[in-house]
């Protein structure tokens, strides 16, 4: 929260505000001396009745969840259905073989965006076997083709209502907010509730998590539509239909196929994560490799993930770019046709699956590479994990956790009214509040030690670089492909590199955090610098400012909106990770949920961890949106 | 043409739901509303044993596998399931078999009794026991220490960054069977629960102990091939008495030993033929499943390599298993 506040106020505000800061920081550091370790709110099982009650509860449903009507003719149809598709997807992609997907797959991204993200595409699914993956892969991909096809199917049609009414816009807005700040590890208990664990569970969290840009572009792309275009089409006497199909439609369409893109991109990060509640694909080997600390199990299912980002990303930004009258020619449909038939034909040749003597089995080299780093390194990385934990993460932790509840209450108050104004801060309140009466405090504290840490590291790292980006065209033309390709990956796939160097640790989830959030930081940053008009630089150069005057004095306050911005989304992206850490060792709430799907009788207090993430996310939303037309977490990447 | 060609993605997705519909798998998606009512396992032929996450249950699981596939003819799967969520997996149809089951009292009431998906299907002839312990130079070093009243006293040597100011305790999956929680609440031990996550990280933390004489506290198994490799002490909790682990939140004593066993689903056990005789008769001794575990994870040798091995090694105990 400190390095919130600390950043929010720039150098240039004066003495006055900064006295004010700082009075106020002296009045905190009292009241803690002198109120220590009373009124604490110490984790405890036993005491938390919100717990006992959700264990009861998910106790209660997995005994009637065959007698309850609302099980029984509404919710179990659900999962036959999301079930049956599932099925559908999985029994057409086997049988279509690895002839087949590389054919069809091939086609689709000849059409889409020419021959070399064909290529690209062929290259891509062959990968899924030479990586001996790919019946994972396969899994992993009908999951994620049904998670995005319900989500489209539902997005649109509310995204096209939401930018027609302005009503619903504002009534979606915050619930679309919400969603995005929510660590995907507080989707899976309540589904896991009420649909049970397996295939069907996890595509129905995958398509929740991905939704909310499939719903908040294609409003975006209806809204944005011209109305002189929409008025001509009503002055011809075109209907409310055929306004919306021939006019709207088309016209947004290709900021649409952005949606799709957006909505693959989000499935991908979640689809992973829901191997939790027992949806099959590449998730089980990253965690299989996990529970068993072997990165080489890990690694190539994490290379695969990342390999059917690029390819569907790359497929579906082709489709987004593509001039909205430029047609296909007859020699790209032909490739395309080419590609499809060959691949289909192949189909009783080849074996369907990927013959094993192709794969390159790599698990035991990268286990070796591993554990050479690990000895040889072992000094360096020992040292800096110590270091950190204990200079930083456990004298905050132990500050959080031993400082009365309602002096963090107040500073929580008085930091998101500094930076942020009332109404947000009122908010925050609220939230910590919640945290306290779900039982959760002292874990929920921990847990933001670990991100105030994080997120100290992610903005140190990010203003370097940002500000480098924007001084030296040449750094930024360097580290763009670089950032591009950092935010194509699901978040899960940096868990690897941390726990390759870190072992399990909380500050294996604080490593694997910064470097997730550190792109989009980047990224703000060197665009807020780049935004201070050229004249005011000017200006300032021939008053006689020297380059860091110039930096210190002009730049970085004038981009502090900016900058705001970017601690903002950097803490949301930060706690989503750091939740994520729970399965690498970061303990508090992350590892409640975690726990709560391994021990039955923890089940509540796992369920309740999650929505305290939530909480926890918002409030430290509150305490960090200060510019007063903030963008939500991600809306940077796509707009 | 994009549109077409969204449109043509759409025609694709829904032709692929039109020709998959008919053979949707029954026993992935027959879970909840109408779950035990389809008859898999008898003409399919294929067998699903959970898979725990520690390599003493792969290797009972990888001979069980060889058996059923080279000797039965059956077809195996061996999803990655852990312990509780293996439970309801029988209710769901993920589970056929779970071969290696530590005690779980609740879950035997709650599956076998109330609801009735699950049956047992007898010992496997490996005896369990779960508990605390320390390199064997600690206990050397330090008289006393092997005493859980003592634990207090030796707490600082234990300490570590991530317990901070207590003794660091530590621990393996989060599925595991764990007292450890409420041993420390109740014994007042000053010593903080850190999760490994993984049975390797527990290996790996034993192993360095040892070899470079660093302190550690951790919990850990027994059958285990790594008691042959690297010498490890109990320590001694206040000794297991019968119910004094009823209530999970008072225990205040060691783990008892456990005589494990063999749960398999309902449908299996009604349905499972040759496959669940198998099953049913299979047992053997701690040492047999050491020998495979160790194979399995020092000897670089695959679960269906290491159950090769021991097969050919010991057919007379294998061919007792096989159903007439």
């Amino acid at each position: 929260m400190s390095s919130a506040t600390a950043v929010g106020t720039p150098s240039s505000l004066g003495l006055p505000r900064w006295a004010a800061t700082a009075g106020a920081a002296v009045v905190f550091a009292a009241a803690y001396l002198v109120f220590r370790d009373t009124a604490t709110l110490p984790h405890s099982r036993e005491a938390a009745a919100p717990f006992l009650a959700v264990t009861e509860l998910r106790e209660w449903i997995d005994d009637n969840r065959n007698d309850n009507p609302l099980f029984l003719y509404f919710l179990n149809y659900i999962r036959l259905f999301v079930g049956g598709l599932f099925d559908a997807f999985h029994t057409v992609l086997y049988a279509l073989g690895w002839p087949g997907i590389t054919g069809v797959m091939g086609a689709l991204g000849w059409l889409a965006g020419g021959r070399w993200i064909a290529a690209l595409a062929v290259g891509g699914v062959s990968a899924f076997g030479l990586l001996g993956l790919w019946e994972s892969s396969v899994d992993t991909l009908a999951l994620v083709a049904v998670a995005v096809l319900l989500s489209l199917a539902v997005g649109i049609p509310l995204g096209v209502w939401a930018g027609l009414s302005g009503r619903v816009r504002r009534a979606l807005t915050p619930v679309l907010d919400v969603m995005q700040i929510m660590p995907t590890f507080a989707y899976l208990a309540p589904l896991a509730l009420f649909f049970h664990i397996g295939a069907p569970a996890g595509a129905i969290a995958t398509m929740i998590y991905a939704i909310p840009p499939a719903i908040r572009i294609t409003a975006l792309a209806v809204s944005g539509v011209s109305p002189t275009a929409v008025e001509a089409s009503a002055s011809l006497g075109a209907t409310g239909r055929q306004t919306l199909f021939k006019v709207y439609l088309p016209l947004a369409r290709s900021t649409m196929a952005l949606a799709v893109n957006q909505t693959i991109m989000m499935a991908l990060s979640m689809v992973v994560i829901a191997n939790l509640i027992s949806a099959p694909g590449l998730g089980g080997d990253i965690i299989r490799g996990l529970s068993r600390a072997q990165v080489g199990i890990m690694l190539p299912a994490g290379v695969a993930v990342v390999i059917m980002a690029v390819m569907l990303d790359r497929m579906t930004m082709a489709l987004a770019r593509r001039d909205a009258h430029a047609t296909t020619s007859r020699l790209d449909l032909a490739g395309a046709g080419l590609l499809a038939v060959a691949g289909l034909a192949l189909i009783p040749v080849l074996p369907r699956v990927w013959p094993e003597n192709l794969a390159v089995n790599v698990v035991a080299q990268v286990n070796d590479a591993v554990r050479w780093a690990e000895t040889n390194w072992y000094p360096v990385t020992t040292f800096i994990k110590d270091a950190t934990t204990r200079v930083l993460l456990n004298p905050l932790e132990s500050l959080l956790t031993s400082a009365p509840w309602w002096l963090v209450a107040l500073a929580v108050l008085a930091a998101a009214w500094r930076v942020s104004g009332l109404r947000p801060a009122l908010t925050a309140l609220a939230c910590l509040l919640a945290i306290a009466l779900l039982g959760l405090w002292e874990h929920s504290m921990m847990t933001m030690s670990t991100v105030a840490v994080a997120v100290l590291a992610t903005l140190a790292i990010g203003l370097l670089l940002g500000v480098a980006a924007a001084r030296s065209p040449r750094f930024s033309a360097v580290q763009r492909p670089v950032l591009d390709a950092a935010q194509t990956m699901p978040a899960f796939v940096y868990l690897l590199p941390a726990l390759a160097l870190f072992g399990t640790t909380r500050f294996t989830a604080i490593f694997a955090s910064v470097i997730f959030a550190v792109p989009p930081v980047v990224r703000l940053v060197e665009d807020g610098i780049r935004a201070v008009p050229a004249t005011v630089v000017e200006a300032a150069a021939s008053a006689g400012s020297t380059p860091r005057q110039l930096l210190w004095k002009v730049q970085l306050p004038m981009a502090r909106r900016a900058i705001l911005l970017a601690a903002n989304q950097g803490i949301v992206m930060t706690l989503a990770m750091v939740v994520i850490g729970g399965l690498v060792g970061a303990g508090a709430l992350g590892y409640d949920v975690v726990l709560g799907f391994s021990q039955r009788t923890d089940f509540g207090m796992g369920f309740v961890a999650g929505i305290a993430t939530v909480l926890l996310g918002v409030m430290l939303d509150r305490i960090t949106q200060g510019a007063d037309r903030r963008s939500s977490p991600r809306k940077r990447k796509f707009t | 043409m994009k549109i077409r060609l969204l449109a043509g993605l759409l025609a694709l997705g829904i032709t692929a739901m039109g020709c998959g519909g008919a053979t949707v798998d029954t026993s992935t998606s027959s879970a909840a509303p109408d779950a035990g009512a389809s008859a898999s396992g008898t003409t399919a032929g294929t067998v699903k044993i959970a898979i725990n996450p520690w390599v003493g249950y792969e290797a009972s699981a990888n001979v069980v596998a060889y058996l059923l596939k080279n000797e039965l003819g059956y077809e195996v799967e061996l999803p990655e399931i852990k312990e509780q969520l293996a439970w309801e997996g029988f209710e769901t149809g993920d589970v056929d078999v779970i071969i290696e089951n530590w005690g779980h009292p609740d879950l035997k009431k709650q599956f076998i009794e109330e609801k009735k998906v699950a049956v047992e299907a007898g010992s496997t002839g490996n005896k369990g026991v779960i508990g605390w312990y320390i390199p064997k130079w600690m206990a050397d070093e330090h008289p006393g220490i092997t005493d859980w009243k003592n634990l207090n006293k030796y707490a600082e040597l234990f300490e570590t960054s991530e317990s901070g100011d207590k003794g660091q305790l530590l621990f393996g999956d989060p599925s595991y069977v764990s007292n450890e929680a409420a041993l420390i609440n109740n014994l007042k031990l000053d010593y903080k629960i850190v999760t490994g996550g993984s049975e390797a990280a527990l290996i790996k933390g034993a192993q360095q102990a040892q070899a470079q004489k660093k302190p550690l506290l951790f919990y850990f198994w027994d059958p285990h091939w790594l008691f042959s490799q690297t010498e490890l002490v109990r320590v001694n909790l206040p000794p297991y008495t019968e119910g004094c682990d009823a209530d999970p939140k008072k225990v205040a004593c060691d783990y008892p030993e456990m005589d494990l066993d063999k749960i398999v689903s309902k449908r299996f056990a009604d349905t499972g033929g040759k496959a669940y005789e198998l099953i049913k008769n299979f047992t053997w001794t701690n040492e047999d499943q050491n020998a495979v575990a160790d194979d399995m994870t020092n000897n670089g040798m695959t679960g269906e390599e290491a159950a090769k091995k021991w097969i050919e090694a010991n057919p007379a105990k294998w061919q007792a298993w096989i159903p007439k």
